[in-house]
């Protein structure tokens, strides 16, 4: 699988990010502390949509140049001559003698000149089309012919020098020759450029530049989406002024999520465990490369819990109840685990009432993430409610300072009413809708584990008389499947049920597969029960396609590149014990025996490839399209 | 936690006779030197319950146990005393408290249970299901041959009716049944519903309920003929779970209600439904679930058990024989209940305690504050109360001897409860005996599994 992900350059951010970053590289030498690309900038869309895959490599130097402009407002001047050296450019181009041309590239660099120019001016002026620019350009051009040819002139033996200098080092580097094809006027604007930038970045200390780095991964994933999916010109202006005029705002916002705990670290291990709640102890023979995830002792855990109900008078009632049921695994499916914690914290929050002396804000943000802890603890938090929980936290914070409790609290309680509403009740609604466009009569629908939208589309297109079949595939040791099973037949669909072993003789006669999913992340990536990325790449060999349901709100921003990091470990007594069969007994005390380690998995990572469509409450979208749902509607969790 | 505790202290019981009076109440008997309210007591305090409510029978009664417990506890804990009329039972002893009542949930606890089972656990079970009653149940206690053999004629012939038969289904979670005497008849629709019930003779009762208090209440109020919460409360919400009348109120429905919002009644549903599907149904679930068809809606409440580890100790102190019981227990088997450190010799022999030349005291003993004792006595698996004055050459043996007795030479005790300021006088001989307080009984009599009190 990893061979295949690695061949996907196209979504896979990371290789994307190589693409970005090696092209400009041979600037390095003008400036030796150049920062990262500037994410702010780089949400900017090249102009014309025909530009080729290669002239991404281009928003490097371009981010530069707006950067320092937003940093410090350098005089026009500065830049003004680039553009009427580009003017030029052209022409002067193809005359000029400069090292190594390679001519194929040529037209390229041209049009990504020219888009450098226009994009460069139409922010200044506030978004001018190109065609109306154009007098103006000519007269700055006339205005500042002289003095750039005088500066030229006084230039042109050590620039090519210089460019010289450069290509010999790293010969390997494409854009090299790209470079050095340019005018001299050209190469006189763009070092001049380049250095104020770099007084910029020196003017604006290391904290800038600290702070662009920190949020460049998230904007790079940004800046991919934008790629395919971004709106022409003059949108992709205005989201860069919006952005521009908030930029460390905007940064601040896009902290990259908080690391997880590592469970392999002993001292973080030993200090959370002072401050929990819940005393478990850790499982004994565990899998080395999932050391980082946590694993407790099953069993033990529930009768502990239990037995500390009074104790733990910090705790409301009904958090507890999410938190006791979690742990004995009476609740499973996140849209069940997240609308359950969602009650239960809307019940604390109606309980709750502002201690003297403090504010509402801060005590019950404290509140809340103490509950948080506490039902983390019972059992680690999936994704999508990690969003749940951002959004309740994000709604106190934006609370009126003038509110009293009652009406905070009201607020509070509707703002949640309203989350479970759109986005867990009416998205699946509309998910049923768009996916029940895509059942025909005679076909033969697959679907594995237990999902609940899943669920709704298989019913409702049996109610609507739709004739097909249904493959309900399942696996050990849970066999959720099976209640999915019972309730499809209970209503009258044609099912047929297997394991997983199965899947590859069953696929053949397969026309989609529909699963359902943990969470998404912005890389296309499924996160969904383990097994998913299974029946998904089976049915991808057999050219079946593999519709995921999903809301929304499952969406994350984060890159999963593999099952490893981000996963959630078992009971493994499960998969050692075979139920109904007490002769298959040969793992019994399998905790004593060192060199055995057992391994139950609870989800892992479908990479894009294998999916054909995502359905989501905003539609059917292929993979690719996830950050722009994350980008477009991620925010609107926290500011509406 | 939003749970209220109802200690039921019960006032003077008449199978305890001979030993209790109404100076000496059920709650105030002495376990191991400690009057038998104090484990429970503790046992609440030991899970952080700190506001109680102990009902008592009988004014003078509460007077007593009021003064014990503000003696004892008065800078530790909270504790209301009421007192009840005499002989209305426990659903009637609930009744009459029924307006000190406002949390969700109530805990309800026999005032003579001796256990060292969690209650936080029962009380977490009790919420994780949602339950309307939760009953914590626990081994009975074996009656193995030596007791038999040492345990009067009396105790003999009540034993064999007292047990409790308990219906469970396959999970060990729900009640389905429960009845004392020999009463199996089942219903056909629970029968219908689990597919499976579990009978068990082997579990008892412990009196410690945790009830949803809407509901509670609302039983108490409509059935006033309802006297005792085990026998009558508890058997018709186990009967009534699958059509079920009560709990209007308490209900997700009623919380539903309350959130008064756009919500269209298809969204609640779905959202239960998608709640429903997650989680293991259980057979309330279902059969509710059962009937989308016809027009009738049931509704099921669930009512839970939780069952006690067999390493957990439990008992109830509700008989003659169950006080010797829980007295050898407490400074045997189950002694990190009594809350005394033992000696090596693993008995506990207050210091101020005077022992003669030649005089044995043995394991699992216990010789409270400033009791004497003369030459060549020996003491087995036996508790002795404080200022008692024994002479030489006496034998006392799996019994109980509570304060202030005075025991003359050549004295035998065998398996009987001496209550306070008795007399024996010399060479007296019992067995199985119990001894009323302030009875003196004349030398050399010779009794066997009677029971000596004063007219």
């Amino acid at each position: 699988m990893d061979i295949r992900r690695a061949s996907h350059p196209v979504i896979d951010p990371k290789v994307r990010r190589v693409g970005f970053f090696d092209q400009p590289e041979p600037e390095s030498p003008h400036l030796p502390d150049t920062p990262p690309p500037d994410p702010v900038s780089s949400v900017i869309m090249p102009p014309p949509r025909l530009l080729s895959e290669r002239t991404a490599a281009v928003p490097v130097p371009e981010s530069r140049f707006r950067r320092h402009e937003l940093d410090d407002q350098v005089p026009i001047g500065s830049y003004n001559p680039a553009q009427c050296v580009f003017r030029a450019s052209p022409t002067a181009s193809i005359t000029s003698s400069s090292v190594g041309i390679i001519d194929g590239e040529f037209s390229e660099d041209c049009s990504g000149a020219g888009w450098f120019r226009g994009s460069e001016l139409s922010f200044p002026d506030g978004g001018l089309d190109l065609p109306a620019v154009k007098p103006h350009e000519v007269l700055a051009e006339n205005r500042y012919d002289d003095a750039v040819n005088v500066n030229n002139l006084r230039r042109v033996t050590e620039k090519k020098h210089e460019t010289v200098k450069e290509v010999s080092p790293d010969t390997p580097s494409v854009s090299q020759p790209l470079k050095a094809k340019t005018t001299k006027a050209e190469r006189r604007a763009l070092q001049e450029a380049q250095r104020a930038a770099k007084a910029a970045s020196k003017a604006n200390g290391n904290s800038a530049v600290a702070e662009s780095g920190k949020a460049s991964p998230a904007k790079s994933k940004k800046q991919s989406s934008q790629k395919k999916d971004g709106p022409p010109v003059t949108s992709s202006v205005t989201i860069y002024k919006k952005s521009g005029n908030h930029p460390l705002e905007k940064e601040r916002k896009k902290d990259p999520p908080p690391q997880r705990m590592q469970f392999d670290d002993q001292n973080r291990v030993e200090k959370a465990k002072r401050r929990a709640l819940v005393n478990q102890t850790e499982a004994r023979n565990r899998v080395e490369i999932f050391r980082h995830l946590p694993q407790y002792e099953h069993g033990n855990q529930l009768p502990n819990l239990e037995s500390r109900l009074f104790q733990l008078d910090s705790m409301h009632p009904a958090v507890f109840k999410v938190g006791l049921r979690y742990i004995a695994g009476d609740i499973s499916g996140v849209n069940a685990r997240c609308t359950e914690m969602l009650r239960a914290l809307q019940d604390a929050i109606i309980d709750y009432s502002t201690p003297p002396e403090k504010v509402l804000i801060r005590d019950l943000t404290a509140k809340i993430n103490s509950y948080v802890s506490f039902i983390s603890e019972c059992r680690p938090l999936s994704i999508s409610m990690g969003n749940a929980i951002r959004f309740v936290k994000s709604r106190i914070a934006k609370l009126p300072l003038s509110y009293t409790d009652t009406e905070a609290k009201t607020a509070l309680c509707s703002d949640i009413d309203r989350f479970i509403n759109e986005k867990i009740i009416i998205a699946d609604k509309v998910i049923v809708g768009h996916a029940i466009t895509k059942i025909r009569d005679g076909d033969v629908l697959l679907t594995y584990g237990l999902s609940c939208v899943v669920e709704m589309i298989l019913l409702s297109a049996h109610d609507l008389g739709k004739k097909f079949r249904v493959v309900v595939v399942d696996s050990r040791p849970k066999f959720e499947s099976q209640a999915l099973l019972a309730r499809l037949i209970a209503k009258g669909l044609s099912c047929m049920y297997t394991h997983i072993n199965a899947v590859s003789y069953i696929m053949h006669e397969v026309t989609r597969v529909f699963l359902g999913a943990s969470a998404v992340m912005s890389n296309g990536t499924v996160l969904s029960k383990i097994g998913t990325a299974c029946i998904a790449m089976v049915a991808h060999e057999f050219r079946v396609p593999v519709l995921i349901c999903c809301e929304a709100f499952k969406f994350h921003e984060r890159v999963l590149l593999d099952s490893i990091c981000c996963n959630e470990l078992g009971d493994p007594d499960a998969v050692a014990t075979v139920p109904g069969r007490m002769d298959i007994n040969y793992l019994d005390n399998w905790t004593n025996k060192e060199n055995l380690q057992l391994l139950n998995l609870m989800y892992d990572v479908t990479p894009s490839d294998y999916i054909s469509v995502i359905v989501t409450d905003h539609g059917m979208i292929p993979p690719t399209s996830v950050p722009v749902i994350v980008r477009e509607y991620g925010q609107e969790h926290y500011i509406t | 936690m939003d749970f209220q505790v109802v200690v039921l202290a019960g006032g003077v019981s008449k199978k305890l006779l001979p030993l209790v009076s109404k100076e000496l109440p059920n709650a105030l008997l002495p376990v191991a030197n400690r009057p038998v309210l104090s484990y429970v007591v503790e046992l609440l305090e030991l899970s952080n319950l700190k506001d109680l409510i102990v009902v008592v029978e009988g004014k003078d009664v509460a007077l007593n146990v009021g003064a014990w417990i503000s003696g004892a506890y008065a800078d530790r804990l909270h504790v209301e005393v009421a007192s009840v009329p005499e002989d209305v039972g426990t659903a009637g002893a609930i009744r009459a408290i029924a307006h000190h009542l406002t949390a969700k949930d109530i805990l309800i606890v026999s005032g003579d249970l001796v256990s060292d089972v969690p209650v936080g656990a029962v009380a977490a079970t009790h919420r994780r299901h949602d339950a309307v009653v939760t009953a914590l149940l626990c081994n009975a206690p074996i009656s193995g041959p030596l007791e038999s053999v040492s345990s009067g004629g009396k105790d003999k012939t009540k034993k064999p009716g007292r047990y409790d038969l308990i219906g469970l289904d396959p999970t060990k979670q729900f009640l389905l049944h429960i009845a004392t005497e020999k009463d199996l008849r089942i219903q056909k629709s629970i029968l219908r519903a689990v597919g499976q019930i579990e009978i068990r003779a082997d579990l008892m009762d412990a009196h410690l309920y945790a009830f949803k208090r809407s509901v509670l209440l609302e039983v108490l109020d409509q059935k006033s003929a309802f006297q005792s919460l085990k026998h009558d409360v508890l058997p018709y919400l186990v009967r009534s779970q699958l059509k079920s009348e009560v709990l209007l109120n308490g209900t997700p429905q009623a919380e539903e209600n309350g959130t008064e919002k756009v919500n269209s009644q298809s969204n609640q549903q779905m959202i239960s439904q998608i709640l429903a599907n997650a989680s293991e149904p259980t057979f309330h679930l279902r059969h509710t679930l059962g009937t989308i068809g016809s027009d009738s809606v049931r509704r099921a409440h669930k009512c839970c058990v939780y069952i006690s580890g067999s390493s957990k100790y439990c008992a109830r102190l509700n008989s003659i024989q169950a006080y010797n019981d829980i007295n050898r227990d407490v400074i045997g088997e189950a002694s990190h209940l009594s809350g005394y450190s033992f000696s090596a010799h693993n008995n506990i022999i207050h210091p101020t305690a005077e022992l003669g030349a030649k005089t044995t005291v043995g394991p699992h003993c216990m010789l409270g504050e400033g009791s004497q004792m003369g030459d060549k006595c020996s003491v087995k698996r036996s508790v002795i109360g404080r200022h008692c004055r024994i002479g030489a050459n006496v034998k006392v043996v799996n019994s109980v001897v509570m304060n202030h007795v005075t025991i003359g030479d050549f004295c035998s005790i065998q398996g009987s409860v001496i209550c306070s300021n008795v007399q024996l006088q010399e060479r007296a001989i019992l067995k199985d005996c119990q001894v009323g307080a302030g009875f003196v009984v004349t030398s050399g009599s010779e009794q066997k599994g009677e029971v000596l009190a004063k007219k």
